[in-house]
């Protein structure tokens, strides 16, 4: 079934959830290879966002939706990402922007626009140790799924599963972007916080696309 | 009106300092400042940045806005600002991948002599790798910086020139230099510094009674020389029996 603006909300709560529940395991990540503050930034920008749901229209879009989480991550969040979620969920919705819900086709279109956004603005590439670790392989499953005929769930949860293996994938890895390339070598064996971060976004979407089902 | 400077700094206090440091030697530049979060922490605020880019914008008139940063998200956090914005300010505002320091002292000085946001931005680019003046050595000598010079590049010319005014080589003969060694189709050099270079000859470190050599290899090598020369002898406009501008 496709996923509408219920499940674009869902989703921002679950972020928020999840977000609040990783903070200090995020802010420890950041700490040991970078300037210590990604958990604190994310969870502020969730619960901005979370605070920012009760305005959203009844008859929104999910990119409606989506589009606000951009705004207020923007506006919010004072560290990399800021910039870089919110050009992800703003690239995102503009790829789905008039569509009123969203099949596995639409949700692998949003997932690549995002992560293009996040390569755009950031410029990292496969290997250098960044989010785009976890998003790379997750557009990359989503867009398997979509083409084999899975459903919006089903592509989200390829998504999340890809996530999740592409941010312990980083642990190895020496920085080459943002603070911890500050680090060098010393980067090594440190999980990236953004790639876990990203892997906790993604799991929420497919846990609130498994929801949306449930309730249907 | 001049063109405008805008520092984006993790930090308040950094980009606030850096505000002062290169207003020192920018008057009549206006110069905003957007560092830190919103509540004042560590980080890049997207609001400060608008606030001080809109600032900036109206402060320069037409003649347009540069924006300095210093790492990551003050750079992304003003390019995601400026694509919000349409093209007429997108056209008027240049966002420099400089040393925030240096290249916000050396874009000031560039900005107060009245140039066009083509020539700050070129100026506070190429403050990168233009030599350390702390190299300079205690004797005034040493290596302002590299000039690049083909062997067979064309004629070459030098002249030995002395520092005849009082405050020396400061910024504002420095960027008469620059300006002046613009004219001529030839690589010049001042002392070993590379006479295109603000920051170069800056750290020459030249003062009252020191000797150098200009040299220039190319077309234009002689007419360079006898201009260069020329502007050592009249004391960059600031000796006390000239008109002072």
């Amino acid at each position: 079934m496709g996923l509408g603006r219920e499940w674009a909300i869902d989703w921002v709560r679950r972020s928020a959830a999840t977000l609040a529940e990783h903070r200090v395991e995020l802010i420890h990540l950041d700490r040991d290879i970078g300037d210590g503050d990604h958990g604190e930034n994310m969870d502020r920008g969730f619960q901005a966002a979370l605070g920012k749901l009760d305005g959203v229209a009844d008859d929104a879009s999910p990119a409606d939706v989506l589009k606000l989480v951009a705004t207020t991550l923007i506006s919010t969040v004072g560290g990399a990402a800021g910039p870089l979620y919110g050009t992800a969920y703003l690239k995102g919705s503009m790829a789905v922007k008039d569509a009123s819900s969203l099949d596995g086709g639409a949700v692998a279109s949003f997932l690549g626009a995002a992560c293009d956004g996040v390569v755009a603005r950031g410029k990292a590439e496969a290997g250098d140790k960044t989010m785009i670790d976890a998003w790379l392989p997750a557009v990359e499953a989503a867009r398997e799924a979509a083409s084999s005929g899975a459903d919006a769930s089903a592509v989200l949860t390829a998504a999340a599963d890809a996530a999740e293996r592409g941010a312990v994938a980083t642990e190895p890895l020496v920085a080459r972007k943002g603070r911890a390339s500050y680090l060098g070598e010393r980067s090594a064996g440190h999980r990236d916080p953004g790639a876990q971060s990203s892997a906790y976004l993604l799991r929420a979407a497919a846990e609130a696309a498994a929801g949306a089902g449930e309730a249907a | 009106m001049t063109v405008a400077l805008v520092v984006v700094s993790h930090s308040a206090r950094l980009a606030e300092g850096v505000v002062e440091l290169a207003g020192q030697m920018a008057q009549g530049v206006p110069i905003e400042a957007a560092g830190g979060t919103d509540d004042g922490g560590i980080g890049t605020s997207y609001d400060r940045i608008e606030g001080a880019v809109q600032r900036a914008l109206e402060a320069a008139g037409g003649d347009g806005v540069i924006v300095l940063y210093d790492l990551g998200s003050a750079l992304m956090t003003t390019e995601t600002y400026l694509e919000f914005q349409d093209d007429e300010v997108r056209e008027r505002v240049r966002l420099v991948d400089a040393p925030l320091v240096e290249g916000a002292v050396a874009a000031g000085v560039e900005a107060a002599s009245g140039a066009s946001l083509d020539a700050v931005a070129g100026v506070a680019a190429s403050a990168w790798g233009r030599g350390d003046p702390s190299a300079v050595g205690d004797d005034g000598e040493g290596e302002g910086g590299e000039a690049a010079s083909a062997p067979d590049a064309g004629p070459v010319a030098s002249r030995e020139v002395e520092i005849v005014n009082e405050s020396g080589i400061h910024a504002r003969p420095a960027a008469t230099l620059v300006k002046l060694a613009a004219r001529f189709d030839a690589e010049i050099t001042i002392g070993g510094a590379n006479a295109s270079g603000l920051l170069g000859l800056l750290g020459l470190g030249l003062g009252l009674g020191d000797r150098t050599e200009v040299r220039a290899v190319g077309p234009d090598a002689d007419a360079a020389v006898e201009a260069v020369a020329d502007a050592f002898a009249e004391g960059f406009g600031e000796l006390p029996e000239h008109a002072t501008r």
